[in-house]
This record gives structure tokens, C-alpha cells and sequence, in this order.
């Protein structure tokens, strides 16, 4: 581990910085000369305007990935061991950036937390500390159950505390590990059909973004962070599942 | 032309060095032609660094003076490695303190485990400036892609108490992929397993148009076939205990022997159905064991399946099936078990590729990346290295519990931000620790550092907001740096590394400051040689004057007269070796003179003296010929 005190890093900055070419909207211009191929010094851009993308949720992968491996041939540092140190710092620089951005960007639900974020969102998924800092002291998180969801989280509680009473007598009962087992499956199924439900949602952030419509902007964040809260709550729910089960 | 850069793979059981020649990677051979330096270490009887293939008669013969496998201990604290010490002969100085990095005896000295390894890297320095006849200072190092911060660190370390600057850490399955990629460029999914002397680890890479992409990695950094070797040592020397009522388990030198034996069986056992281990003890006796293959690879399941959790975890993070892999890469000299063949072709469901030595693959692959670092060439234009990080990186949050901020299998470089704010009015230090690891709480990972951030303004509790960044840069190592950013100030950071050396210890190990304290002894033995080369010429000029002289021949004289000559020459020379040989000539030119300068009685119990000796007179003042040679 080494500790650089000598510099102070930019993080990206909320507000847009564009950084892809005022008229053609090629990112790359932003990032490496194309002229002599240098790379240039980060500019404050979020994950986003890195790729010279606007903020919008429908994002082609495909083309992310080949961005990425073209902005890797210029800014990774193994390219940029000769340059001189400072373009060697930004080198690294430039190159975690864009690590960030596409591991960030290339995945569904991190693209949507990081755009919540950027929108000034605190998610509850954001408390994971708070819940993992619940369970390792063996308490219990208080969530919000969400509505929909009560009577199957009701049932499958009872399911689950009878299943801790069992194992502590040292008693096994096939009949509700099935059921739990089903019940679980079940709550899986929930889980993937988020991923379809989040694509609408998308849809209408993007919508609302071309119209630059705020109310219709707000409602498709509000339905995305209700999504991902349900999200996280059912992946616990499915750990504690397997918990409980051995699995 | 560009600084010339070579690849090191700086192995638990060998290294290597190479480079690439036109479009091909070579291994650099040694001065006794073999491309493999056994990664063993030890002093002679004249306190020298001995490495190598020479080192390890000194494993038998004194093994308390040499040492192998040092790799086990690199970045690692005492604590870490008690399962070590149970299994492997690592003498421990005695004054160790617990947080203080390792230090390892031999013979009377102690050095720490990067220093030990420098000594290897020294040693394939020297075969690389042989090689082109010039000083090479830049190399790529490799290391197991499940190498810890620490583990890592310490790798670099070693390498700048060695001279060399070290341009990239690579992923040791990560450069065999490069050497293996070099032939065939095509786009696939790829994963390379990688059973070492005493680490294994699999990657899972994307090739994608000359950019090698790592999706996954996993490994345990303390498996391999050392594991292998321990096993069948244990065995034999229950063995011994019971069918011969013998414990050699405290004996250094029959340890080191039977450990001998069962690497040459095990060898043997990759190409033949049964082979003998036959061990000689003390006293004579002969231990003889039968093992067939059949019953070997009973023995070592238990190790091999070790590799599969890793295998399926690495398998998982990618998001792959076992048969949407296209190539399997055996790399690491315990991939030659055939046992280990059949597990990964069940697997992989796959016939994986064998087609370069799995001894040399690695360091092939350091020296293509070498290339591209310097600029690259035709042969790796194109090519490019995406590797990741091993391990989850995190900080602790209130109860005790592992905030992981960088993911595992990220990207490198790969950077996080977090921000800090002040519990109290007027607060102005917040402490950090820093973690690595996948386990939930902070107690079970591996920690990194603990740092304080210095220096917050004074402001009323929860105002500061202090941005820490922290950066994981192309080597896997992490960067750390702090702002407050209501005042924009920069925060100071005070770092307490958990495990590993200072910038400033590393300075004072450099081998520079070796190498001049091996000039010093080089410098002593001159000036010894020289007092020596006077005592005699002085004894001779004594002996001229005397009337023994007037009873040699005229031949005798002048062929003395030549050898007094020839001392007189080199005598003022620096070269210590050369003076001695002609101290040496000179005594037994002048054998017959010392012996008629006896008095007749004396001169029959004298007989065979040499020409000091002989003269009496002069022996009290003369310096002793052979002081013990000490340097520090």
C-alpha cells in the first residue's frame, strides 16, 4: 500500500461536464490528443459524460464495451510507461476512471444506483453498512416491508421461526423445508420478473429526460428507488432463506 | 534504443528470467546454462550469499544456513504463518516482535523474506547482465494472482533491494495467457490454472482482438507442491518412527534429505506406474518405500480437490459455465501430475493446453509484457493487459464490520471515494483501516493499514467532509490520499502499514549497500593476501642472507627469483586471488630452502614446512593468513 499525500484527486463532479467533442459528440476526443495520442489530464465528468453518453438509463452495451477497449489502448498505464510522470499519473488517473465508469455503467442495477445517486437519491440500498453492521451484532434491521409483499413476508417468517425452534430441539421437518424451499423459489421468481419491471421505468426516465419534463423525471425516480428498495429487501429475505436452510 | 526490460517469474520453488528476442519471449540461461534458478538461498562457510543450483547442497548439508520457499512468507506476519512453521524449516530470529516484519535466520545472520528473494532476483540480475553484457535495471515481476496488497508490496520491495526497478507486478496466470496468446490470436474465453510450487490460482480471461481481459480470478495463496512434498515427508517419517523406532522429525539435515527423496518420487510418479523412495539415515540405515502411482494419487485427492472451490468461485463471478470455456491453460510444475490433468479436464470438460513448459510459461509471458511496456513491438502490437484485483477491498465501519468499497474481480486500475465526516465538536483526526478480504467481519480480513487523517479544521461535529480516495493502480497496489473539502485543504495521512517494510528499511537493504559490503570483504582479503605476500618475501630475503642459500642449485635460485618476481607483481594488484596463488607458488618453490635453514636436528620433524613457517622468528607478528571474513 502506498500513501500519496502529495496530490489531491478531482472526484467527478455531480454537475455534467461534457466531455466528448462540442460538435460531433465523439467522447474520446476528451480524453487523448488525436493528433500525437497523448493522454490529457481527467476532466470532473461523471460515469456517464465519460463516454460522451447523456444521463439516460437505455444504455447499448455492446458499444460501451467497444468504447472501453478503445479508451483502454490509449489511457491504461502499461501503454503510457514511458511518458513522462505526469502524464503517467494521468494516465492512471484517466484508466481507473474508466474502469469505474464502465464496471459501473455495464451493469443494470449499478447504472441505476449510480443515476440516483448522481440525482442527489439516497437509497436504502445505499445502508448497507447499517444492515450488515445489524447482523454481525445479531440484530434485527428494521425494514419497511414493502406493502405487496406483507402477507408472503408474514408467512414465510412464521415459516422461518419454526424452523430455527426445530433445529435448536434438533428436530428436522421435511414438509417446511419444502415449503420454504417453495416459497423461496418463489420470491426468486419475484426477484428476476424487478429486472423486467425496471426497464419500464427506464423507459420513462429517458422519456422524461428528451422532454425535460421534472415532474415526469421525479415519478420515474420514485418508482426506481421503491424498485430497488423491494429489490434488496427480497435478497435478503432469500439469504436469510438460505441461512436458515444451510444452504 | 529504449532501457532494456526483462520478465522475472519469482517462483516459491524456481525463477526465471527472460526477454523477448525479435518476436519470441527467451529464457535467459545461467552461466552453468540451465534456464531455472532453484529458488533456495544459503550461506557458505565464508558467509557468502550463495543462490541457486549451488545453494542447495547447503539444504542437506547445513540447513540451518539455507532456506527455500521463501515466497510462503512474503507480506506475511507472524501470525499468519504458524501453519508454516509446523511444516516448513524457517528459523525464526529469535527476537522477533509481534507487527515486525519477518526475519528468517542463517547461520549467524537474519534477513527478511524480501531480502531473501532479493538475493534470487540478484542472481537473475547478474544472468541477465551476463547475458547482453550490460547492466539490466527494468523488469516485470511476477506474482500469484491471489497475492495480497502486502504480498504484492513486498514483491516490490524485494525487487528494489535487487537493483531493478520494477516496471508492472503481472498476474502469474495473467502473463502465461500473454505467452500462450502470442501464438494463437484469436478471441475466446480462456482459463488458465495455475498449480504452482506453492500457490494455485485460476483466471478467467477474455481475449477480445490482442486485449486480454480478465473476468475472474481466484487461488489460494498456500497450495501447491510444497503441500504435496509435506504430505509424503510426514508419511516417510512415521514410517521410520514405527517400523524402525526412529525420530528423525528434529533432524535438519534428515529432513532435508527425505524431503529430496520425495520430490524425486514425486517426479518420477508423473511418468512412471511406481518408483522407490529410498532415504539413507544416520547411522546407516536404509529407509526403502514402494509407491505406486495408484496409491500417490490416493494420497494427494485431498490436496488437488482443493483446487476446485476455487475453480467454481472463479467460474461463478465471471458468470460462466464450465463449457462456455473455450481454451484450459495448465501452468506450474505440479500440473505435470497426471492426477491433476484428469481433475481439470473433468472440470472444464475440456482437454487443456500443455503445449509450453509449464516451468517457463510464466516468465515467457513477464518478458511479452515487458515488451509492451516498453513500447511494444510487432509481435505484441496490439496487445494489451486488463487484469483485476484478487481480493475485495474495504474499510472498517462501526462494529467491526467490512465496508467493501472495491469489489473483487474489478478492473485495475479501479479507484473508490469515500467520505468522512467528525463525530465531535472540534474533532480534527479521523483513524481508517483499511481492509482486504471477502469476509464480512473486519476481524477476518486481512488487514491493510490503519491510518489517521490529520489536520481537520476545527469545525462543529458532522461539518468536515473529508474525501478520501483510494486507487488501486496496474500493479494491484493500493494509493491513498485524502482532501477536506470544505476548506479544500489536503489532509494529512499518517499510515501504519499492518505488515511490511518502510520506505526507509527498504532503502537500507538496498543490495547496493550489500554489494559494498561485499567490497569491503574483497578489500580485506587483499589486504590480507598482501601482509602475507610481505611476511613471506621478507622470510626470503632473511633466508638469502643465511648459508642455506649457497646449497641451492642455480636452477633452484632462479626459479625462485621468478617466483619472488611474480609475487612482487601482483602483490600490488587488487586482485586477492591472484596474490595468494602466487604466495602459494613461492612457499613451495622455497620448500627445500626452509628446510635447510633447519637446523639439522630439527629440520627432519620440520620437514614439509613451508618457508614461514619454518622461520620461527618472524611467526608471532605475522598477520594470521585466513582471518575469518566477516561483513555486515
Amino acid at each position: 500500500m502506498v500513501i500519496d499525500t502529495s496530490k489531491t484527486i478531482s472526484a467527478p463532479a455531480s454537475g455534467d461536464t461534457t466531455a466528448s467533442c462540442w460538435s460531433c459528440g465523439d467522447m474520446r476526443a476528451a480524453h487523448f490528443c488525436h493528433a500525437c495520442g497523448k493522454v490529457q489530464p481527467p476532466l470532473p465528468v461523471n460515469y456517464f459524460s465519460f463516454f460522451g453518453l447523456p444521463r439516460k438509463l437505455n444504455v447499448d452495451v455492446l458499444r460501451l464495451e467497444r468504447d472501453f477497449y478503445e479508451l483502454s489502448r490509449k489511457l491504461h498505464p502499461d501503454l503510457n510507461a514511458r511518458a513522462d510522470k505526469r502524464e503517467q499519473e494521468w494516465s492512471l488517473e484517466q484508466s481507473s476512471l474508466l474502469n469505474d465508469a464502465y464496471r459501473t455503467l455495464k451493469d443494470p442495477i449499478k447504472r441505476t444506483q449510480y443515476l440516483l445517486r448522481l440525482e442527489g437519491v439516497e437509497l436504502e440500498e445505499q445502508s448497507k453498512t447499517a444492515t450488515e453492521k445489524a447482523r454481525a451484532s445479531g440484530e434485527v434491521k428494521k425494514q419497511i416491508v414493502p406493502p405487496d409483499l406483507l402477507e408472503e413476508v408474514f408467512e414465510l417468517n412464521m415459516q422461518l421461526e419454526e424452523l430455527r425452534m426445530n433445529k435448536k430441539m434438533g428436530e428436522h421437518d421435511p414438509a417446511l423445508v419444502k415449503d420454504l424451499e417453495a416459497h423461496k423459489a418463489q420470491f426468486e421468481k419475484k426477484y428476476e420478473e424487478l429486472a423486467e419491471e425496471l426497464k419500464g421505468h427506464w423507459n420513462r426516465w429517458d422519456q422524461a429526460v428528451d422532454r425535460n419534463n421534472g415532474d415526469e423525471r421525479r415519478g420515474a425516480l420514485d418508482s426506481m428507488v421503491d424498485l430497488l428498495n423491494r429489490r434488496s429487501y427480497i435478497r435478503n429475505l432469500v439469504r436469510d432463506v438460505n441461512e436458515a436452510l444451510g444452504n | 534504443m529504449t532501457d532494456r526490460i526483462v520478465g522475472i517469474d519469482l517462483g516459491t520453488t524456481n525463477s526465471l528470467v527472460a526477454f523477448m528476442q525479435g518476436d519470441r519471449p527467451v529464457v535467459i540461461p545461467g552461466a552453468d546454462g540451465v534456464n531455472l534458478v532453484p529458488s533456495v538461498v544459503a550461506l557458505d562457510d565464508k558467509d557468502q550469499i550463495i543462490v541457486g543450483n549451488a545453494a542447495r547442497k547447503y539444504l542437506i548439508e547445513t540447513p540451518e544456513r539455507a532456506v527455500y520457499s521463501i515466497k510462503r512468507l512474503m507480506g506475511r506476519g507472524i501470525e499468519d504463518i504458524q501453519q508454516e512453521l509446523k511444516l516448513f524449516p524457517f528459523r525464526l530470529a529469535d527476537d522477533l516482535q509481534t507487527g515486525e516484519v519477518l526475519r528468517i535466520r542463517l547461520g549467524e545472520r537474519t534477513f527478511t523474506p524480501p531480502e531473501i528473494s532479493a538475493f534470487v532476483l540478484r542472481q537473475l540480475k547478474r544472468n541477465a547482465d551476463r547475458f547482453f553484457n550490460a547492466p539490466v535495471t527494468k523488469a516485470v515481476i511476477t506474482v500469484p494472482a491471489y497475492f495480497n496488497d502486502a504480498q504484492r508490496q513486498a514483491t516490490k520491495d524485494a525487487g528494489r533491494i535487487a537493483g531493478l526497478e520494477v516496471l508492472r507486478l503481472v498476474n502469474e496466470p495473467t502473463a502465461a495467457s500473454l505467452a500462450y496468446g502470442l501464438d494463437k490470436k484469436q478471441n475466446g474465453i480462456v482459463a488458465v490454472y495455475d498449480l504452482g510450487g506453492g500457490t494455485f490460482d485460476i483466471s478467467i480471461l477474455k481475449l477480445h482482438d490482442g486485449i486480454f481481459e480478465v473476468v475472474a480470478t481466484n487461488g489460494d495463496t498456500h497450495l501447491g507442491g510444497d503441500d504435496i512434498d509435506n504430505l509424503l515427508i510426514t508419511i516417510a517419517l512415521d514410517d521410520i518412527r514405527g517400523d524402525m523406532g526412529l525420530d528423525v522429525s528434529r533432524d535438519g539435515e534428515a529432513v532435508a534429505t527425505i524431503r529430496k527423496a520425495v520430490i524425486e518420487a514425486k517426479i518420477a510418479l508423473s511418468s512412471q506406474p511406481a518408483t522407490t523412495l529410498e532415504v539413507e539415515l544416520p547411522g546407516g540405515k536404509h529407509y526403502l518405500r514402494k509407491i505406486a502411482r495408484e496409491q500417490f494419487e490416493q494420497l494427494i485427492q485431498p490436496i488437488i480437490d482443493r483446487t476446485v472451490g476455487p475453480c467454481k468461485q472463479a467460474l461463478k463471478d465471471a458468470g460462466l459455465k464450465p463449457e462456455q470455456i473455450d481454451e484450459v491453460v495448465l501452468v506450474g510444475g505440479s500440473t505435470r501430475i497426471p492426477k491433476v490433468r484428469v481433475l481439470v479436464e473433468a472440470m472444464f470438460q475440456r482437454k487443456p493446453h500443455t503445449d509450453l513448459n509449464p516451468d517457463e510459461v510464466v516468465a515467457l509471458g513477464a518478458a511479452v509484457q515487458a515488451n509492451i511496456l516498453s513500447g511494444g513491438s510487432e509481435a505484441t502490437e496490439n496487445m494489451l493487459l486488463l487484469d483485476v484485483t484478487p481480493l475485495s477491498l474495504g474499510i472498517e465501519v462501526a462494529g467491526g464490520v467490512t465496508d467493501k468499497i472495491i469489489l473483487r474481480n474489478s478492473t485495475i486500475p479501479a479507484s473508490a471515494t469515500q467520505h468522512y465526516t467528525t463525530q465531535v465538536d472540534g474533532q480534527t483526526n479521523v483513524a481508517i483501516h483499511v481492509l482486504q478480504g471477502e469476509r464480512e467481519l473486519a476481524k477476518d480480513c486481512r488487514s491493510l493499514a490503519r491510518f489517521e487523517l490529520k489536520g481537520i479544521p476545527s469545525m462543529p461535529a458532522g461539518i468536515p467532509r473529508v474525501e478520501v480516495k483510494f486507487l488501486i493502480d496496474a500493479n494491484g497496489i493500493l494509493h491513498v490520499s485524502a482532501r477536506e473539502q470544505r476548506s479544500g485543504k489536503e489532509a494529512e495521512i499518517e499510515v501504519q502499514p499492518s505488515y511490511g517494510l518502510t520506505d526507509e528499511q527498504v532503502e537500507s537493504m538496498i543490495l547496493d549497500s550489500f554489494d559494498s559490503a561485499e567490497e569491503d570483504f574483497r578489500e580485506r582479503q587483499v589486504i590480507e593476501a598482501r601482509n602475507e605476500a610481505g611476511t613471506i618475501l621478507a622470510a626470503l630475503e632473511k633466508g638469502k642472507r643465511s648459508p642455506a642459500w649457497g646449497q641451492l642449485t642455480s636452477a633452484e635460485k632462479k626459479r625462485i627469483a621468478k617466483l619472488e618476481k611474480a609475487l612482487n607483481e601482483v602483490k600490488s594488484e587488487d586482485d586477492y586471488q591472484a596474490i595468494r596463488t602466487a604466495i602459494d607458488a613461492l612457499n613451495q618453490g622455497t620448500m627445500r630452502l626452509a628446510e635447510l635453514m633447519m637446523d639439522s636436528a630439527v629440520s627432519t620433524a620440520l620437514k614439509g614446512k613451508t618457508m614461514d613457517q619454518a622461520d620461527m622468528g618472524e611467526g608471532p607478528d605475522a598477520p594470521h593468513p585466513v582471518a575469518k571474513a566477516e561483513f555486515e
